[in-house]
């Protein structure tokens, strides 16, 4: 039984990597390849979707647009979460369980909830359309997630170092900055990474609020689909490069992925 | 958690966090009440209908239908995901280079986007060029996901367990590696079995992990959209057709403000609700 | 009950350890025997090795070399479940979910003893601990000294325990409780007579505990054995130096040709039977400040400081480069300023390279 053992993961691995190898390997194919019947592999190997992409201004441009809206987003839920976080960990104020369950009521908001009046508000505000339009949209879910992952590695600090300082004569936000922020590093890390993961991926409201100019990749991909009678090695090929962030940052993280699911207090 | 003091003026650090949330979700949620319980006629008239929209929505068998879809995707894909990451965790190894090329692997189907997932899955299952429809085919069974309901039921189930089951492998990782080793050590001396370990050691440990774990996954597959509606578009004509599904069919494509508006807040306080519950039996559980 | 023997005990952390590279070793070459029945101390710094002797003792950890022999049976291979030994960490370990009782019980089950066997068992250790009032209750409620009693209790309900084996146990307990669990565990060794082996870094415990101190440094054990040995005749400057306090003082000397030590010149008679042997090596003369005491004449000292400990008081003395220190009790005198110290020859040992000069 225990050489079974590793057995299981890789099992797992490989039910995980067979789509993302069709998706790869009909990336290299040509759409008549595709439609034309059933090979494992590519027979003709073409490197001409991975081409049009990347010169295609509409859809490189996509790519362009996601990542400008979830750095946004990711760097404002981030940067309001820290002090916010700092307070719920730290001190009791009128309303304070109240307003955090509140926050992370938002975690549970369906989208499609909120799908048409997002349109009309950010429509109305002249902002339809806009990156910051997507990036202030994502704050919805983002933001409570980021609050609820930086308290719990914030409520890991023992007070004494905040007090130390005060006694010391820091003032506050040359304490917080200098020397809270430091010790919270991977939390921070962390919370950033999730508002990155929930960002790059969400489609729907993405979608609503754009039309040509903040147009992220998703939507391009959606639009092709159906006007330009499906073509299918492009797509694929598109829907590859959706992954290169996404390996990028979990590589990099890789050392905290297993710290930072645990979120700091479980 | 250490004690806090008491401090009004905390209020001015959560400003900005519950300025940008409140904009987001206070203003929507009362334009979808105001419609909820209005009707218009399109040429912005607006007239009180009362819970008209309401009682509507509640009696329909549509709604009735895709809430019950909607149920038993979540049962179904909770009963396999949970188990499955857990096994998984549980069988995962602790050091040494393997670590790192499980995690990353692992946590890779979390960053694609969900349409590329929808879209992904959409080919991969095609009886004639996707390589699961086409094995499937081969291996004498009749599947078409694009005609058959069952067929269609087992490939979005498939995508989601495929997409999500790594977020409780690694939730369960990251609790298990927080264990302590004098626990496994004492259970040596104590000559516990392995089930024993699981059951007295792991298990209970594993209480706070499991509760974040199942919340996620419940609320997340309740508000399922993206990735399904790429992946059948809610058919073959609605077998797949779940709520969010149905909810901005009616809302975005036909423009039905106020049964939509309805929909959406029923919709979100029955997942309100039944997080509370959910959250409730596991914490009493756990004082008991 | 249990004789345990350690033999030839080495052992690396490492894959593959080097032999001639001693860093690579956290225990170098170990030989001890214990009697059974016996209570014992492993005393030392953090990382000198106590704990992997522990681990070793039972089983958690394989000897890289060596054998660990049971009552003379050869015990290296097996489990620690099948060597009927107990242990005892440093924090509580508690199954939470479950009772004090199903705690206390759960060795038992886990070999398949019988229900009314278990249930006079564990009764039976539970009053013996204190337990008793307790056992309905979920072990997760328990304070940290309780929840160590019930650890300490899965052990003593094994009948065929052989040996009770402890990692600092103390360590998470609150001082004030410190002091009644460290008697409970005296009590029981009177009581029940098991080999009971206590590894810690501190000295008030290891020596009020045990029958024989085992003191370790660096991956070996530096001396074996009673308190009281260890105390007035220290093997290894180490050892004078970690126990009592303050600890011994250590002076540089050295021997000249007619084999007489000197500090600074000054002639110090010393126990040591052959001084002249030692020459050659670094050496160091050690007498514990009990031993020190002022008189008309023998080494010149400025006295630097006096402090008052209640009976005795430590005087602080400056001897040339060197700081001795010296106990004097209550009603003796301390000259202010200059003085002379004497030591008492026979606790005064001559050390080379540490290690004491016989």
């Amino acid at each position: 039984m225990q050489r079974l053992k590793p057995l299981v993961p890789t099992l797992y691995i490989v039910f995980l990597m067979l789509p993302i190898y069709w998706l790869l390997s009909m990336s290299f194919k040509t759409t008549n390849e595709i439609l034309g019947g059933f090979s494992p592999w590519p027979q003709q190997f073409t490197l001409d979707n991975y081409r049009k992409i990347f010169t295609d201004s509409t859809w490189y441009m996509g790519y362009v647009n996601s990542l400008i809206y979830v750095v946004i987003n990711t760097v404002v839920s981030v940067l309001v979460a820290l002090p916010a976080a700092y307070a719920f960990s730290r001190y009791r104020f009128l309303g304070d369980k109240h307003l955090f369950f509140w926050l992370l009521s938002n975690r549970m908001a369906p989208p499609a909830v909120f799908a048409l009046p997002f349109f009309q508000l950010y429509s109305s505000l002249q902002l339809f359309d806009t990156h910051i339009a997507v990036a202030l949209a994502h704050c919805l879910f983002n933001i409570p997630l980021a609050v609820w992952i930086l308290e719990g590695f914030m409520s890991g600090v023992p007070r004494e170092l905040d007090e130390t300082a005060f006694v010391d004569g820091y003032p506050f936000w040359r304490f917080f900055v200098k020397i809270f922020l430091p010790t919270i590093a991977a939390g921070i890390g962390v919370a950033a990474f999730f508002c990155f993961m929930f960002s790059w991926v969400e489609l729907l409201l993405a979608k609503t609020l754009t039309s040509v100019d903040a147009k992220p990749i998703a939507a391009t991909m959606t639009r092709t689909a159906s006007t330009s009678g499906y073509e299918l090695g492009l797509l694929a090929a598109a829907g590859a490069l959706t992954i290169v962030p996404g390996a990028i940052v979990i590589y990099f993280v890789r050392n905290y992925i297993a710290k930072g699911f645990a979120l700091g207090r479980v | 958690m250490a004690t806090r003091v008491e401090n009004q003026k905390a209020w001015w650090l959560v400003l900005p966090v519950v300025l940008l949330v409140a904009f987001n979700a206070v203003i929507p949620l009362m334009a979808v009440v105001n419609y909820s319980v209005q009707e218009t006629f399109g040429n912005n008239e607006f007239f009180f209908e009362g819970v008209r929209w309401f009682k509507q929505v509640m009696q329909s068998t549509r709604f009735r239908e895709s809430l019950q879809r909607q149920l038993m995707f979540t049962a179904i894909v909770l009963a396999i995901e949970l188990p499955l990451g857990v096994a998984i965790a549980l069988a995962m190894p602790r050091k040494g280079i393997g670590v790192s090329i499980c995690l990353v692997l692992m946590a890779m189907p979390l960053l694609i986007p969900y349409n590329v997932v929808g879209a992904m899955w959409n080919i991969f299952a095609l009886p004639d060029i996707g390589l699961m429809g086409w094995g499937l085919n081969r291996l004498g069974l009749d599947f078409n996901y694009t005609r058959q309901p069952v067929s269609a039921w087992v490939t979005l189930v498939a995508m989601d367990v495929w997409h999500w089951t790594s977020l409780v492998v690694l939730l369960t990782y990251a609790g298990l590696s927080a264990i302590p080793d004098a626990f496994y050590q004492a259970a040596r001396i104590d000559g516990a079995s392995k089930w024993a370990i699981f059951r007295f050691i792991q298990l209970p440990k594993l209480k706070h992990v499991l509760l974040i774990a199942v919340l996620l996954r419940f609320m997340d597959s309740f508000m399922i959209y993206t990735e399904a509606v790429v992946l059948t578009g809610g058919g073959p004509g609605n077998a797949t057709t779940v709520l969010s599904i149905d909810l901005v069919k009616i809302a975005l494509g036909q423009f039905d403000l106020g049964p939509a508006a309805s929909m959406s807040l029923i919709y979100f306080l029955i997942i309100l609700l039944l997080s509370w519950l959910f959250y409730t039996v596991m914490t009493r559980h756990d004082e008991a | 009950m249990a004789a345990i023997h350690l033999e030839q005990l080495r052992h690396s952390y490492r894959a593959r350890p080097r032999d001639d590279v001693e860093a690579d070793w956290a225990l170098r070459g170990l030989d001890l025997r214990w009697t059974d029945g016996g209570a014992y101390a492993l005393l030392g710094p953090s990382g000198c090795g106590k704990t992997t002797l522990l681990n070793l003792i039972s089983g958690l950890l394989r000897p890289t070399r060596g054998r660990v022999l049971f009552d003379a049976r050869d015990v290296t291979g097996l489990e620690p479940g099948e060597r009927n030994i107990a242990q005892v960490f440093q924090f509580p370990v508690v199954y939470d979910t479950m009772s004090v009782f199903d705690n206390l019980a759960f060795p038992l089950r886990n070999r398949g003893i019988a229900a009314a066997e278990v249930d006079r068992r564990v009764r039976e250790i539970a009053a013996m601990l204190d337990l008793d009032r307790t056992l309905a209750q979920r072990a997760a409620g328990l304070t940290a000294d309780g929840k160590q009693k019930i650890s300490l209790g899965r052990g003593l309900v094994r009948a065929d325990v052989a040996a009770i084996l402890f990692d600092e146990p103390l360590t998470v307990i609150d001082p004030h409780l410190k002091w009644r669990l460290r008697s409970k565990l005296k009590e029981l060794h009177q009581r029940v007579g098991l080999t009971m082996v206590y590894v810690t870094h501190d000295q008030t415990e290891a020596l009020t505990f045990a029958d024989q101190v085992v003191v370790m440094l660096d991956g070996q054990v530096v001396q074996a054995g009673t308190p009281v040995e260890l105390f007035e005749r220290p093997r290894h400057t180490f050892v004078g130096h970690f126990i009592g306090s303050p600890g011994m003082n250590v002076l540089p000397c050295q021997v000249d040709a007619a084999g007489v030590a000197r500090v600074d010149g000054h002639a110090v008679p010393v126990a040591s039977a052959s001084p002249g042997g030692a020459r050659d090596r670094k050496t160091e003369l050690g007498v514990r400040p009990e031993f020190v005491r002022f008189a008309d004449s023998g080494l010149p000292v400025q006295v630097e400081r006096v402090s008052d400990v209640g009976r005795f008081r430590i005087v602080d003395a400056r001897l040339g480069a060197h700081l001795v220190k010296a106990l004097i009790a209550e009603g003796q005198d301390v000259p202010a300023g200059g003085g002379h110290l004497r030591f008492d020859q026979a606790r005064t040992q001559l050390y080379a390279d540490g290690w004491i000069v016989d």
